[in-house]
């Protein structure tokens, strides 16, 4: 039994942690939203100097040739400092994307561009303030040009290219898209957690490729969508475990009626609960962890399982570490309201936890037996 | 990343398999075992079988050599636990004896006890209880006032002794006791090892909210009025009892406190069975939300000990995680047997006739048992609190008292 990384994925995230924690750790997010930044360019073309945007990609396009793995390590630091990159849209799902979809002349000419950041890309799905499915897309596609609206498309600021989820003759096709086209209009969308930076992206007959077979797409998607799942749920423990570190540490140093908060049952038990949310979700995504390393058909489940679990890790670890603060924590200046905020970026950014519960359980009706521990 | 064993551990595994297929059967299906027989019966079977795997070097694998045993790694441990598990074996008698008391009396009885006790116990000959918990003294096990007073060579027990598992058919046990009042709570305590069959102990089986008594590893009440134990029957010095209980208490935490009984695998046949009207739960959309909740507990929970082999097999400590295990599945085995229950709408509350009580409402009403044994869901999460993240103790209203004066009531 080995369901552990290797040392030299622990190394890597050690590294990746000490990276983080020497850029500065959370001013960077908290400097992204005070300024209204698009993101954080200067973090990025660190992050691209140590060639972690290429991971993924095979040596044959100048990438590391790595494993999903080394990417989970990375995501948990990424989720950990509240990095304010386009780091997710460009490298869990539009790298992926090409990698596992695209022509071998598109990955021969954006893949190694994604390695030297030359190329940042992104992905749009959703149309409207509800659950995109197939049926409601309305982004069209006539003779390779394509027309309609994405909104809420993350990174779209920073990015070079997209990957856009589109209505076809033959059902759902993902086109890929050059954001520097004339054609297309770019323009940012306000959210809850401006350390994180969202757009509408209006398409007026922009021309576009094709990635994998036509009709597919929405198959693709799920696909991806799983894969990212695994990641972001990685991202989201991260996050849970450095809001839990925080509150633990408020609570040792605020003192009430002459005793530190976190003597009290009240605090201590909160913060059990807190620990327990963030082992289950931890462990749940080891367990997706190894179905996307392995390329099992449990990844639908496994993702599923990550991200419902990391979700609710998130979520709780960010509300209660306010709520151990107290009044400091509703303030601007203390860093509780940064995982808050990125704790339900995260949570609906590849669709809602109801959404993904849905998945879990329509992926258990088809499963016979459950293996048991 | 994966899940199989190393070169050695297949190796480990494919003996303890190979021993058990030649002296046990495969279990067929999940409920065969010997439940439906009377205890005198389980206990024949259960000690033959121990006799059986302490001739063959598999009684207590963690033991030191120069006890019988064959000092195996947790991880071997886990191993035979896993492959034993998977046949029609009785188990969970001498749990106690090998896990806490054997330990406990290497460590402090004499050569000569040594040799009297251990083997026995390792051969299933004789069973081992043990004797902490007292009604006024649950969580807060330190506060027990059962009352130890020196005669000559001899200390004269009077109290009482409570949720003591296995006490109607153990030959021995271990017992903390106070034996000074005058001295703070941890301070005045005293460790012994006590023959059951002494003159002066009465043990009363607990009838539990189950109404279960006195069946299989049930619990009882153990009466001390004037029980004589020599001096030499002592573990530790006296005024240490509590730093013995401790370390008792620490070989007891080895063992994985899974909530045996209706898990999401039985939920989730549950839901996919159809009614008369051919609809199945699984289309409720509050069904669905909570077996997606359990599945994420069960699996969490499931791949958390997975972790733990993974550290123990790579011969690493693991980390605290496994402290979360018990709180998770007691409660989910709770909601999941309230899920049973209700899923009989309005005769859900019936016994099947033949049947009996279904797994379901067993789960449902043993679940807060295993809320309050081994540690309340309220002192696991102090454990948690205090000992993983490090938050400091409670305060304690009884700090630096002498036991007599430590209020007991408003």
């Amino acid at each position: 039994m080995n369901l552990d990384f290797s040392d030299d994925q622990k190394f890597l995230q050690d590294e990746a942690k000490k990276f983080f924690d020497k850029e500065g750790g959370l001013s960077n997010a908290r400097s992204v939203m005070d300024n209204s930044l698009e993101g954080d360019k200067e973090l990025w073309q660190k992050i691209v100097e140590l060639g972690w945007t290429g991971i993924r990609i095979p040596e044959a396009y100048q990438g590391l040739g790595l494993g999903h793995l080394e990417l989970c390590v990375i995501a948990e630091e990424l989720g950990r400092s509240l990095a304010p990159v386009p780091f997710s849209s460009s490298v869990y799902f539009f790298t992926e994307a090409l990698i596992k979809y695209g022509s071998e002349e598109i990955k021969s000419e954006l893949l190694p561009n994604l390695v030297s950041g030359q190329v940042v890309g992104t992905y749009g799905i959703a149309e409207d303030m509800h659950q995109a499915t197939e049926s409601n897309l309305s982004v069209s596609l006539a003779s390779d040009k394509i027309n309609g609206i994405k909104i809420a498309v993350p990174d779209a600021g920073m990015a070079s290219h997209m990957i856009v989820v589109v209505k076809s003759s033959a059902g759902t096709d993902l086109r890929l898209v050059d954001l520097d086209d004339a054609s297309v209009t770019v323009t940012q969308q306000k959210n809850l957690d401006t350390s994180r930076a969202f757009f509408k992206v209006e398409f007026k007959d922009t021309p576009s490729k094709l990635i994998g077979e036509s009709g597919n797409g929405w198959t693709y998607i799920q696909h991806l969508l799983d894969q990212a799942a695994v990641l972001f749920a990685f991202e989201q423990v991260g996050g849970s475990q450095a809001a839990l570190d925080m509150a633990k540490a408020y609570s040792l140093e605020r003192f009430a009626f002459g005793r530190q908060i976190g003597s009290y049952q009240a605090i201590k038990h909160k913060l059990a609960d807190m620990y327990i949310a963030v082992t289950l979700a931890k462990s749940n995504c080891y367990y997706g962890a190894w179905a996307l390393s392995s390329e099992s058909a449990e990844l639908p489940l496994a993702a599923a399982t990550a991200r419902v679990s990391a979700t609710k890790a998130f979520q709780l670890c960010s509300k209660e570490n306010i709520q151990t603060h107290g009044g400091n924590g509703f303030t601007w200046e203390y860093d509780c309201h940064l995982f808050y905020k990125r704790s339900k970026v995260l949570s609906v950014l590849l669709g809602s936890e109801a959404a993904w519960k849905e998945k879990l359980v329509t992926n258990l009706e088809k499963t016979n037996t459950l293996a048991k521990g | 990343m994966d899940f199989n064993d190393t070169p050695d551990q297949a190796k480990f595994r494919a003996k303890c398999r190979e021993w058990l297929e030649a002296n046990a059967e495969l279990k067929e299906s999940k409920g065969s075992g010997h439940a439906d027989s009377s205890l005198e019966d389980h206990l024949k079977v259960a000690k033959a079988w121990q006799q059986k795997k302490y001739e063959a070097g598999w009684a207590m694998l963690h033991w030191p050599k120069e006890y019988g045993g064959i000092e195996a790694s947790p991880i071997e441990r886990i191993i035979w636990g896993q492959e034993e598990a998977k046949f029609n074996v009785p188990g969970g008698i001498f749990e106690i004896g090998l896990g806490m008391c054997g330990p406990v009396m290497m460590q402090y009885a004499s050569e000569e006890q040594k040799d009297r006790y251990l083997a026995p116990m390792a051969e299933g000959k004789e069973i081992w209880c043990q004797l902490f918990s007292e009604p006024a003294a649950g969580s807060d096990v330190a506060g027990l006032r059962s009352k130890a007073e020196k005669d000559g060579d001899d200390w004269i027990i009077n109290g009482q002794k409570v949720w003591t598992s296995g006490a109607h058919y153990s030959d021995f046990g271990i017992l903390v006791v106070r034996h000074d009042p005058d001295v703070a709570k941890h301070k005045g305590l005293t460790f012994f090892f006590v023959d059951m069959k002494s003159p002066g102990i009465t043990v009363k089986p607990i009838k539990q909210i189950t109404g279960q008594a006195g069946t299989g590893a049930g619990f009882n009440e153990v009466y001390f009025d004037n029980v004589r134990i020599p001096d030499s029957q002592r573990l530790g010095e006296i005024g240490d009892g509590w730093k013995v209980a401790i370390t008792t208490l620490m070989n007891e935490r080895l063992a994985v406190g899974d909530a045996r009984g209706s898990d999401i695998e039985e939920a989730l046949i549950l839901s996919k069975t159809k009614d008369d009207a051919g609809e199945a739960l699984i289309k409720n959309d509050s069904v669905r939300e909570r077996l997606a909740d359990w599945f994420c507990q069960a699996n969490g929970l499931k791949y958390t000990k997975f972790r733990t082999i993974s550290a123990l097999s790579k011969g690493e400590a693991p980390g605290p995680e496994a402290s979360i295990t018990k709180i998770v599945s007691a409660n989910k085995l709770q909601e999941i047997g309230n899920f049973g229950i209700d899923s009989g709408d309005m005769a859900g509350m019936l016994i099947d006739e033949n049947e009996g009580v279904s797994s379901f409402q067993g789960a449902w009403l043993g679940a807060p048992g295993l809320r309050i044994a081994g540690g309340t869901d309220e002192i696991l999460r102090n454990v948690i609190a205090e000992r993983v993240l490090g938050l400091p103790q409670d305060p304690r209203a009884d700090k630096g008292l002498a036991f007599k004066d430590i209020p007991t009531k408003a």
